[in-house]
């Protein structure tokens, strides 16, 4: 870090600054030098802070009206709903807002796969950001179950379920989950109170994955590595300031729509019925944001191997900085990477659509092999492409494509060896 | 200086201070767990006593038990003889369908698909028996299952009749 010289220019400032190095902190976050050639794809982490900011002010408030019992949570939520001033406003922001997080959050870890962003130096970055995407995918669900409607309970039901797949305890961890012998309000009252601490766990996962990333710097579109500060970087304030706030600007008007043209667009019409642990619903669908999981869970016809297939295809991206061994960061010059990468996300739509469509015919087919390349892409395709592929030079800065337009092949050695 | 590798007095004090402090740590830790497993008041819901007077034969009924959904099943003549007339190595969790219905006109069993708990449909599915809209189980007439992921039969419950009347389950 290059603040360390850093003198406050009052004297109250420095005193406290002697003592508790905020305004280190402070100025250290304006002037961290960021690549110049960052384009909009990295807007998404300003982005991301926004919306978790944005789900515990408005998860605050709504839990100074919800009770979070099994008799009256449904019928809180629609006094929320009715009663309570501003509560729809609120409570839409907080529902479409967790789908706004998840669309956030997958663009920008595709765009980490796409940049190469998971590489050295920065397998921690990621590995803290695999993190908070199992917290949030924790913190949605529980959150799903609390307006307590036959979607909520059902999902409940069919989740904490997976546990009963542990051979011999399974029962025991289930029926621990549920404090009871069913999904009921004991199970109600412990998600709500989780569902409150995990943002906060994320909050705090967020702070470390942002300081692990200010220990390396941004990676960038060319995926070299910059001499910071230098031409290729820029101060953060304003440069970054000003460009993640324009596109929180364009999100936010995707994000009004939601709340005030079809709030209920993303959600399932069943959840407006109140739970009946009598029913099933003939169609039982998670959010959509978990689709491509519960179609990998569905599509493997044991009970065991399928949730060990779910939870699997979590931890091969955990593990996907030592699974990719191409040396070169970005995709831009990897051609052969670039069309794995593009059918590796078609693959990812298919298994979210399979997972909406009912598992049988044809759609479990597709799905099975859908779930075969999602697995093979990682442990196979990843790995063998290291060594067999024929990259494009890399150029010798991130200043060079821009300002050198001839683009002349330069050595590009000195990159691979680094 | 002594045999670097010979167990001296401090290391056995460091051993015997982790080996406290870790019991201490878990019986601490301990009521925290433990808090989350059922309460003494779910506990308490041990038994239901259920009247089956009104049910027709080839109808059933569905009763809640300790927050489950309980099948009470009057099974036609065509229903038992079907579940009785399956080899036991065609199942997957092999059972006999006498074992399973003490009275073989009345199924009382738990009504919790045995793959991710969802409730089946009755009278559904490619056995006649019931189907499991969630994930696609298929049940026999026994409640045995015949295709899918589920991986056992539909539990049976402890259960006796009480009189000719009244099933108590629990």
């Amino acid at each position: 870090m290059s603040d360390h010289n850093y003198v406050p220019s009052t004297k109250l400032g420095k005193w406290f600054n002697d003592r508790l190095p905020l305004l280190s902190l402070s100025e250290h976050l304006r002037e961290y030098p960021t690549p110049k050639n960052l384009n909009y794809w990295w807007t998404f982490g300003g982005i991301l802070t926004f919306c978790l900011i944005a789900q515990i002010v408005t998860g605050i408030v709504l839990a100074m009206h919800y009770v979070a019992q099994a008799d009256l949570a449904f019928e809180s939520v629609e006094h929320i709903m009715r009663d309570v001033n501003y509560g729809w406003l609120i409570r839409y922001i907080h529902a479409n807002g967790s789908s706004m997080f998840f669309l956030a959050v997958y663009i920008h870890i595709f765009r980490s796969l796409y940049y190469g962003s998971h590489k050295s130096p920065r397998e921690v970055i990621w590995i803290l950001g695999m993190m908070i995407y199992f917290l949030m995918m924790m913190t949605a669900f529980m959150g799903y179950v609390l307006p307590w409607g036959q979607m909520s309970f059902w999902a409940a039901t069919v989740i904490t379920n997976l546990f009963s797949a542990v051979p011999l305890i399974g029962e025991s961890i289930t029926n621990w989950l549920w404090g009871g012998f069913a999904v009921d309000s004991p199970t109600l009252t412990r998600f709500y109170a989780l569902h409150f601490l995990f943002p906060f766990l994320i909050l705090g996962l967020v702070i470390l994955h942002i300081w692990a990333l200010h220990i390396p710097g941004n990676n960038n579109p060319v995926g070299i590595d910059v001499k910071k500060p230098s031409k290729d970087t820029v101060p953060f304030h304003p440069y970054i300031v000003i460009k993640d706030l324009f596109a929180l600007l364009v999100f936010l008007t995707l994000f009004a729509f939601f709340v005030f043209y079809s709030p209920n667009l993303l959600g399932h019409p069943d959840n407006y019925i109140e739970a009946n642990p009598l029913v099933t619903p003939t169609h039982i669908v998670p959010e959509w944001y978990l689709l491509p999981f519960y179609a990998i869970l569905r599509s493997i016809p044991d009970k065991l191997l399928g949730v060990v297939a779910m939870f699997a295809s979590i931890f091969v991206l955990v593990i996907l900085p030592w699974l990719d061994t191409s040396k070169i960061r970005s995709a831009v010059f990897r051609p052969l990477y670039k069309q794995f990468y593009w059918i590796l996300v078609l693959d990812v739509l298919v298994l979210g659509y399979m997972g909406a469509l009912p598992p049988e015919g044809i759609y479990l087919l597709i799905a099975r092999i859908a779930t075969a390349y999602y697995f093979i892409h990682f442990l196979v395709i990843l790995p063998v492409l290291g060594f067999k592929e024929k990259t494009i030079p890399l150029p010798l800065s991130i200043s060079e494509p821009v300002l050198n337009e001839s683009h002349e092949v330069v050595n590009n050695n000195k990159m691979s060896t680094e | 200086m002594s045999d670097p590798k010979k167990p001296k007095r401090r290391d056995f004090l460091f051993t015997a201070s982790y080996t406290i402090g870790a019991v201490g740590v878990g019986a601490a830790v301990w009521p925290l767990i433990d808090q989350m497993n059922p309460d003494a008041s779910v506990k308490a819901l041990a038994s239901t006593e259920v009247d089956i007077s009104s049910v027709e034969p080839g109808k059933s009924i569905t009763v809640l038990w300790r927050g489950k959904p309980v099948f009470i099943k009057r099974r036609t003549e065509e229903e038992i003889a079907e579940a009785r007339a399956v080899k036991l190595d065609e199942l997957k969790h092999p059972e006999k369908d006498e074992d399973r219905a003490k009275n073989p006109e009345w199924l009382v069993m738990l009504g919790i698909c045995t793959h991710l708990g969802c409730v089946p449909l009755g009278d559904k599915g490619d056995y006649n028996g019931w189907f499991c809209p969630c994930h696609g189980s298929h049940y026999d007439t026994s409640g045995r299952i015949r295709k899918g992921p589920a991986p056992v039969n539909m539990e049976i419950p402890k259960y006796e009749f009480v009189n000719s009347n009244t099933i108590k389950i629990g």
